[in-house]
């Protein structure tokens, strides 16, 4: 005992000199960090006369990157706002990238070699539209160039030089939807042409010098527009009716309006179904889709359109590119299999194929979804043609003569769930690949460190050390580990991919499109949920390879069906799925596993109904035994309402299988509609270990409330729902509440007048932290509650407690209704946040850190003691060793203690944490478009040697000292003999 | 008190006793001498070693009170040290703390051997091995104070709960959003 008491204040002691901050040369010892930009919308190539060739694109990520063609290395990068969604990219004058988000409200100027931001424009209007940026090469002799954008219900000229609004035109009064912005080459004018009401089809033809409307035509068409205008060229458009099956070609010269109909029957014998017009600028051509095939059409000069070709299995088609000699081609890509035909053809003469090539591509990539082409000079003259092709799988690959130059797994830019899995033991059976060192390479090894240490070694020989360092195959092997650093981060992607990552280094070991989240008639939308460990060996079943349950689901809407599906974590393969299967509102992993240690779960679907998986008769077994004591809850936003329901019965017969459970409606709490609203909850994570009940307080014990039914719940006035100083202070009020989600019962409720959400929140053992905006301070907040049981507390007498006659092991329920009694304390924040965290360990015993995302996309780690409701501004001596600091009004943010230390996560979505196998080590994994990965040491690393810690200098101090014992015993030895004769 | 029994061992690494006090009966077989009075010398002889016994029993008893007293000495400079190593743990007084704990039990472990030397059957040995038993039972007291007052002993009901890990519980919940 009283060494266990040692060892804790040891730690303690430890604890409180506790440093984050890394050396220069630690970087990239024990982390990683992976820089992505998501699934590419547009691609804008920048080769001419450009020194580096590169390719600049904007993503679904709201990212903006200009990319080396070479290598798809990234050269800059700007990440815009979640809700700065990017509509439009181009580059200007040849030096600029002109983008245009918000809904066509923010126009903003990047400088092409840095990334520098050269200047943004704020385009009001008031009509949400569609937006349109048309960048014109050059109005002629016209010296002030101009861009051209439509956005909001507006025109608007921008000067490209400075951003200056030159003039604004109001186009949304008239009611009509812009579709093209069409500037014919060497002419003043601008013709606006859209569709107004369906029928009619209206152009504008406007002067690009001053907006004045030059011109306004319309004509009705009494077939009805469906779908998009697809310019042809730059005096004809070509629509399709309503009913899909007529073709309309619509010249516009000077204002003139004529339509010429054609019906798709015509052009192609046999048609029936609805044609889909491609979105794809075509010069001289319309694409359109036609079940799986593509038919072209091309549009002549006198308006009447003839079917060039008919391509069947047509994945993706490019916009036409121009080039030399006035001549345009654009990219078709058909596919089968893992074979990618890039065809690359002249828009003018179908017959001529610049390009024919066929390229193998990994299976797991998927479809591919869209192409962008680009032209070279070959060295012997003529034209070569690369393409850029985003895949099913959002990756991005750059094909050039027959080969995918480079690729970019930027699907890891929208991770949606992580989970891990332990890697296989080491076994003789086992191949680990050749990463093992020889005794003399690791000797070797060391006794460069050693000279680094005793400042001999020459520069040389610490880049040596340090490329060692940073290379150590012990990091990446890919078998277990004593300290349990080396694991897999399983990950899924928006696209329904799943990577596995090895912590040591973050390179991909495996990835899987999944069958079951690949798009097909029966599962319109497929979306990816959630991502469950479901069979985790160890003991008896520690042959099998782990598994994850990948839960998703069909559609938007709640009643969607289900997608389960079962994936190996080691190999990679897709074991099962079950498709479309009910649907799922809940997952609830179950704290019960069968004998072959598959996780028991709950699905809870649309109706109420509880579906257990694995649907095996021993887990239902299982299962059976325990029902009465589960139960489950349901946040319900709308309503304003929880609810807690307990899982009854098996269902009736006649609605399902043995597998369905009823539950019925145990209690509900109803917040008030007029003065509350719902706006965050939390959890304590499943998985977290808690070390002890009790916490020691100077010579006193406060028993911890330690539950996992405890949810924690944010609620706002309504007027307080929206952003930070929509409100006044008086009118806004933050309630928190504790609530038992077995009983109901409130545990604890709280109020903060005067303060708006967003709440983030982080509930870990018997404490929650929360961060929200004082409105009467101007500043950020965060507040800590700690739940301790009343009930326990009479529980101090010594000697009952030596003899083990105490009630504190025994099985609590929450019907007992225990006491409690909470202590809290509010601080000041200055960041805004984005996301928090807490570390685990494996046994729970080590200090807790929180781990903030910040809002400038950095991972901070704050201490709990500063988060701690016993701080006062004086503590006491017994307080201060305990470690409780003076109470300040601010929580102090140093700059040491950042975990990404020099780095960012863009659009830093979440963190979470991993236990590692020895106590002190908690591992980080931060997402967003960027990927890092750290391991932490909250109380430093008290239970291990460091890192660079030197063995052999250990080794040598030893032999010394062996030998000196040796020396000195032979010397005594002979002075004793010579004494002797003496 | 090592001290003390190693200046006995010192003084008579070895002794031959010259006086007859063989009483076996085959000289008493024999009869005396005339005019031999054995009656008179031996008591003349019983005198004479009766007095140096007696010195020997009284030098004995004053060493082993001695021996028993020497605990108290150490008593001194033990809390002295004590007094030194201050009440935070680290490595000085964690020693401090040790020695003080294991001088007293190895020294009652060895009572018996400490008093060995001055055994008689003149001498009573009862009195001085309790009170080294006492002052040695001080010293550990001293010893056991010192390590509370470290905090390193058990008497709080935090020390016995510190480790007892939470109840489990016998409900069961989980769910979210709908």
């Amino acid at each position: 005992m009283a060494i266990r008491a040692f060892l804790l204040f040891l730690i303690l002691l430890v604890s409180s000199y506790t440093t984050f901050a890394l050396y220069e040369d630690q970087v990239g010892l024990m982390d990683w960090h992976q820089q992505y930009i998501g699934k590419v919308k547009k691609a804008v190539f920048q080769t001419q006369k450009a020194g580096r060739k590169r390719v600049v694109v904007s993503t679904e990520e709201n990212v903006i990157a200009a990319l080396d063609l070479r290598h798809g290395e990234i050269f800059w990068r700007q990440v815009l706002g979640v809700n700065d969604v990017i509509d439009e990219i181009d580059i200007a004058l040849g030096k600029y990238v002109v983008t245009l988000s918000s809904g066509g409200s923010i126009l903003r100027a990047w400088n092409l070699p840095d990334g520098q931001m050269v200047w943004e424009s704020f385009l009001l209007g008031s009509n949400p539209s569609r937006s349109l940026l048309l960048t014109p090469a050059n109005f002629g002799a016209d010296k002030d160039n101009v861009i051209l954008v439509y956005g909001n219900g507006y025109l608007h000229a921008v000067s490209n030089i400075d951003g200056d609004i030159l003039w604004k035109k109001d186009l949304a009064q008239k009611g009509i939807d812009v579709h093209h912005l069409v500037h014919p080459e060497e002419s003043g004018m601008l013709y606006a042409l859209g569709v107004g009401d369906r029928f009619q089809f209206e152009a504008y033809v406007i002067s690009v010098g001053n907006g004045e409307l030059l011109k306004h035509s319309s004509m009705e068409f009494p077939g009805g527009f469906s779908g998009d205008l697809s310019l042809s060229t730059s005096d004809k458009a070509v629509a399709l009716d309503s009913s899909g099956s007529i073709l309309v070609t619509i010249s516009f010269v000077g204002g003139e309006i004529k339509f010429q109909e054609v019906h798709i029957s015509d052009l192609l014998q046999g048609f029936s179904g609805v044609a889909v017009l491609l979105p794809s600028k075509l010069a001289g051509m319309v694409a359109v889709k036609i079940n799986r095939s593509l038919l072209f059409v091309k549009v002549k000069d006198e308006g009447t359109l003839e079917v060039v070709d008919t391509v069947p299995h047509v994945e993706a088609v490019s916009d036409s590119l121009s080039f030399a000699e006035g001549q345009t081609a654009f990219g078709l890509i058909q596919q089968d299999g893992g074979k990618i035909h890039l065809t690359v053809k002249s828009s003018d003469d179908w017959k001529t194929h610049f390009l024919k090539e066929s390229i193998e591509v990994d299976q797991q990539r998927g479809l591919v979804h869209k192409v962008y082409i680009n032209n070279y000079i070959r060295t012997d003259r003529t034209y070569g043609f690369r393409a850029l092709i985003v895949m099913e799988d959002h990756s991005l690959l750059l094909l050039q003569q027959g080969a995918v130059v480079w690729y970019r797994e930027d699907g890891l830019a929208s991770i949606i769930d992580v989970t891990t899995s332990e890697l296989p033991v080491e076994k003789a059976g086992v191949s680990v690949a050749k990463v093992e060192h020889s005794l003399f390479e690791w000797l070797k090894g060391h006794l460069l460190k050693l000279k680094a240490t005793l400042m001999l070694a020459t520069p040389d020989d610490v880049a040596v050390v340090q490329r060692m360092r940073l290379q150590s195959a012990e990091k990446s092997k890919m078998t277990r580990d004593h300290n349990g650093f080396r694991k897999l981060l399983i990950v899924l992607t928006r696209a329904g991919k799943l990577f596995a990552l090895h912590t040591g280094d973050g390179r991909i070991v495996w990835s899987r499109l999944l069958n079951a989240f690949r798009k097909s008639g029966t599962c319109e939308s497929p979306r990816g949920l959630k991502l469950h460990q479901w069979q985790v060996p160890h003991h008896h079943a520690l042959d099998e390879n782990p598994s994850v349950l990948v839960v998703g689901t069909c559609g938007h809407n709640s009643d969607a069906p289900g997608i389960l599906s079962f994936v190996d974590a080691y190999r990679g393969e897709e074991l099962n799925y079950l498709a479309p299967v009910h649907s799922i509102t809940q997952v609830i992993p179950m704290p019960f596993t069968d004998s072959t240690e598959q996780r028991l779960h709950l699905i809870i679907d649309a109706e109420g109904y509880g579906h257990l998986y694995p649907r095996t008769l021993e887990a239902v077994g299982i299962f059976q035994k325990e029902l009465g004591n589960i139960y489950w809850y349901s946040v319900d936003v709308n309503n304003n309402r929880l609810k807690g329901h307990v899982v009854k019965k098996n269902c009736k017969p006649e609605i399902a299988d043995g597998y369905c459970f009823e539950s019925s409606d145990l209690w509900s709490v109803i917040f008030p509609s007029d003065s509350e609203k719902v706006i965050a909850t939390s959890t304590r994570k499943l998985s977290e270990v808690v070390h002890t009940q009790a916490k020691v307080v100077a010579e006193d014990v406060l028993y911890k409330y330690i539950s996992k039914n405890v949810l924690f719940l944010a609620t706002v006035t309504p007027k307080a729902i929206g952003d930070i100083g929509s409100v006044i202070p008086e009118d806004s009020w933050l309630f928190v509440y504790l609530v038992d989600t077995i009983t109901g019962r409130v545990l604890h409720r709280m109020s903060h007048h005067g303060c708006q959400g967003p709440v983030h929140a982080v509930f870990s053992e018997n404490w929650v932290v929360y961060h929200y905006f004082n409105l009467r301070a101007h500043r950020y907040e965060m507040s800590v509650v700690e739940i301790y049981d009343q009930s326990r507390a009479d529980n101090k007498d010594v000697l009952k407690l030596v003899l083990g006659k105490h009630n504190l092991s025994a099985p609590v329920s929450s019907y007992s209704r225990p006491e409690v009694m909470t202590k809290s304390q509010s601080y000041f924040f200055t960041h805004t946040v984005k996301t928090i965290a807490v570390t685990s360990t494996a046994k729970g015993i080590t200090s807790k850190q929180l781990l903030i995302g910040t809002i400038g996309d950095q991972v901070l780690a704050l201490d709990k003691r500063f988060l701690d409701p016993r701080r006062t501004l004086n503590p006491t001596q017994a307080e201060k060793e305990e470690g409780i600091i003076p109470l300040t009004d601010s929580l102090p943010i140093m700059p040491q203690a950042y975990v990404t230390h020099a780095l960012k996560v863009e659009g830093l979505k979440s963190i979470i944490t991993i236990p590692a196998k020895l106590e002190s080590t908690t591992l980080v994994f931060a997402h967003g478009v960027d990927l890092f990965f750290t391991r932490l040491a909250p109380s430093k690393t008290y239970d291990s040697l460091t890192e660079d810690f030197n063995y052999a200098l250990l080794l040598l101090t030893i032999v010394a000292l062996v030998i000196a014992i040796f020396v000195t015993w032979i010397w005594s030895e002979r002075k004793e003999l010579q004494e002797k004769w003496r | 008190m090592d001290k003390g029994k190693a200046v006995m061992g010192m003084g008579r690494r070895w002794a031959v006793d010259f006086t007859d006090s063989s009483t076996s009966p085959s000289s008493r077989d024999i009869p005396d001498p005339l005019g031999f009075a054995r009656a008179s010398q031996d008591q003349d002889d019983s005198t004479l070693s009766r007095e140096k016994k007696n010195a020997e029993a009284n030098w004995k008893s004053q060493k082993a009170w001695e021996v028993a007293q020497a605990p108290a000495k150490n008593l001194m400079m033990m809390g002295f040290m004590m007094w030194m190593a201050g009440s935070t743990v680290h490595l000085f007084s964690i020693g401090i703390t040790v020695s003080a704990l294991w001088q007293p039990l190895s020294a009652l472990q060895g009572v018996g051997k400490v008093f060995e030397p001055y055994k008689d059957s003149k001498v009573d040995l009862l009195a001085p091995k309790l009170l080294f038993i006492a002052l040695n039972l001080v010293g550990l007291g001293l010893g056991v104070w010192k390590l509370n007052t470290l905090g390193l002993l058990p008497t709080h009901a935090s020390d016995w709960v510190s480790s007892l890990p939470p109840a489990q519980e016998v409900e069961y919940s989980g769910g979210g959003f709908l």
